[in-house]
């Protein structure tokens, strides 16, 4: 680890003038950053602690939630208001990581993750291109079972790892950002880019610029009737091989509204607009989730290790929409 | 600029990268509180930091500048006896190595406090109702974070209920 200095800001303008030094990070509860910067994948001359800012989950007017960056996971999946109203990020936030890393990670840290990708970590012996640009892949032709099959290009492979960001795209929630230039606000589901030729940029995210709150839109029905489903090789604390955050609202037996997003398929959380699309006022059937599934996957590009994350999501998804549509028949 | 550990104040570290695992062993020799991976995915490095399990080797000691850390150390009775549940491990062989029993105790202490503040877990049924009571499987979901090489785990959940039947009794 490299030295660098740290700082505890106490209010938002305080964090974004530290910030704005370079070489300066934001930190949250430190359990990638820290990580990351241990193992020479990163590296900072100054921390910037925002940690400590105000940290409120409160509705506002119109019924939407405003979630503060500095909410630990823990305290979102426990609040009331997430569990009675979007029951899929509840789900996903307690599918994710342990007890204790949930108590440390912030909304903002858990957004701004970087990849599990091995190769990523491993700085004396892979080549990365996400972590050097022009280095090389060593995760396309190697061990790469845990890896993207949509919106992958020739220079990277990577998925992001988050459970939370997969409910969150799917809820259609939206980012508020801060930075020298002001506010703005992003959806979720644009704030992670695919990587092309560039994957060492993963987000919009601006120098400078913070995440300060998540918005939920007011709950609709297929909101509250939501699930999050991971499917990953032991039962608990491992990341996602696939898993698939739904929200149903069947009237009169057709589908009145889906809402389906996909993790560990990607470089974003993916929200499966064209299955969603697929499946307006279809009957609620397990042969119309499956062939919307599949439509969704037309243009998955599998890896030599992953060819089985496409089977794995259209199952999984029509098996989560399937006891959506059951609790609701 | 200090840090309340188990009682007592001390100075943070001058030096930023020091993580709070390196300060309570390297620095305080309170070596209770063990190292594992060093990368999150033990639990061997559980404390308590106001009250709520943390994972110390991913906590820089500037972090929890002005907080209160609970280390195995200080989950002793004032007159030096054992916590109930450090009891309960001895009894129901919840440890053979006992490398990772630091980490389990603490990390069981504060998960008994969000089962009675009744957080959900990933396998609570009923999200709005909130936990089952202390069910196994419930236990070993809140556990999960907490690794044993020596596979103790029954034991270990045996203590655990005990504790948690004591509390409800
Ligand atoms: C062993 C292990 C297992 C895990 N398993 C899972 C899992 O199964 N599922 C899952 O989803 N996650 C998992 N995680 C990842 C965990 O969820 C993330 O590490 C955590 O959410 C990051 O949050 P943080 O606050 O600790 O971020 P930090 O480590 O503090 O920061 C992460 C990044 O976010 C930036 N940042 C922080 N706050 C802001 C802000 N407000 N604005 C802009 N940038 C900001 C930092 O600069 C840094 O780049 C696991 C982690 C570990 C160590
Ligand atoms: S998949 Fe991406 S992160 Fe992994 S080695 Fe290739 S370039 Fe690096
Ligand atoms: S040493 Fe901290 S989790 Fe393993
Ligand atoms: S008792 Fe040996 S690691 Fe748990």
């Amino acid at each position: 680890m490299t030295p660098f200095a740290f700082h505890v800001a106490r209010d938002c303008a305080e964090a974004l003038s530290l910030g704005a030094a370079s070489g300066a990070r934001f930190i949250g509860g430190g359990t990638n950053l820290v990580d990351l910067l241990r193992q020479n994948v990163e590296s900072a001359s100054k921390l910037v602690d925002v940690s400590r800012l105000a940290a409120n989950i409160h509705e506002v007017g119109n019924g939407a939630l405003l979630v503060d960056a500095s909410v630990k996971n823990s305290a979102l999946a426990a609040h009331p208001m997430v569990r009675g109203r979007y029951p899929m990020l509840s789900r996903a936030l307690l599918a994710g990581a342990s007890a204790q890393i949930r108590n440390m990670a912030t909304v903002g840290g858990n957004i701004m993750q970087r990849t599990r990708c091995a190769y990523f970590y491993d700085v004396d012996g892979a080549r990365c291109n996400k972590r050097q640009p022009g280095s090389g892949c060593d995760a396309i032709g190697g061990f790469n079972r845990y890896h993207a099959i949509l919106g992958v290009s020739n220079d990277c492979v990577a998925t992001h790892p988050s459970d939370m960001c997969v409910a969150l795209a799917a809820l259609a929630a939206l980012v508020h950002l801060v930075g020298p230039e002001g506010e703005r606000t992003v959806p979720l589901a644009e704030f992670h880019v695919l990587p092309g030729a560039s994957p060492q940029i993963e987000t919009v995210l601006r120098p400078g610029e913070m995440i300060t709150a998540i918005e939920l839109p007011p709950a609709t029905p297929a909101m509250a009737n939501s699930e999050y489903r991971k499917v990953r090789d032991r039962s608990s604390y491992a990341f996602a091989l696939v898993s698939v955050a739904a929200g149903l609202e069947v009237v009169g037996g057709k589908i009145a509204e889906a809402r389906i997003a996909l993790g560990g398929v990607a470089a974003k959380p993916w929200r499966a607009t064209r299955a969603e699309a697929a499946l307006r006022g279809l009957p609620a059937t397990r042969a119309n989730f499956l062939s919307a599934a599949e439509e969704e996957l037309t243009k998955a590009q599998p890896l030599e290790g992953n060819a089985f994350k496409i089977g794995l999501v259209q199952r999984t998804t029509a098996a989560v929409l399937e006891s959506l549509a059951g609790e609701r028949a | 600029m200090t840090i309340t550990i188990n009682g007592s104040d001390y100075a943070v570290p001058y030096d930023s990268r020091v993580s709070l695992l390196d300060m309570l062993r390297e620095r305080l020799s309170l070596t209770g509180t063990k190292l594992g991976c060093n990368q999150g995915a033990c639990g061997a490095c559980t404390v308590l930091l106001d009250g709520e399990r943390v994972l110390s080797c991913l906590t820089l000691a500037a972090q929890a500048d002005g907080r209160d850390v609970l280390t195995i150390e200080g989950m002793q009775g004032a007159d030096g006896s054992l916590h109930p549940l450090q009891k309960a491990f001895i009894e129901h062989d919840g440890l053979q190595c006992g490398y990772c029993t630091p980490g389990q105790i603490c990390s069981a202490v504060a998960m008994a406090r969000e089962l009675r503040r009744g957080d959900p877990s990933h396998v609570t049924a009923n999200l709005a109702a909130g936990p089952d009571g202390p069910t196994r499987e419930e236990i070993r979901e809140r556990m999960s974070g907490n690794l044993c090489r020596c596979g103790a785990h029954n034991g270990i959940v045996e203590a655990i209920e005990e504790m948690l039947g004591r509390e409800a009794a």
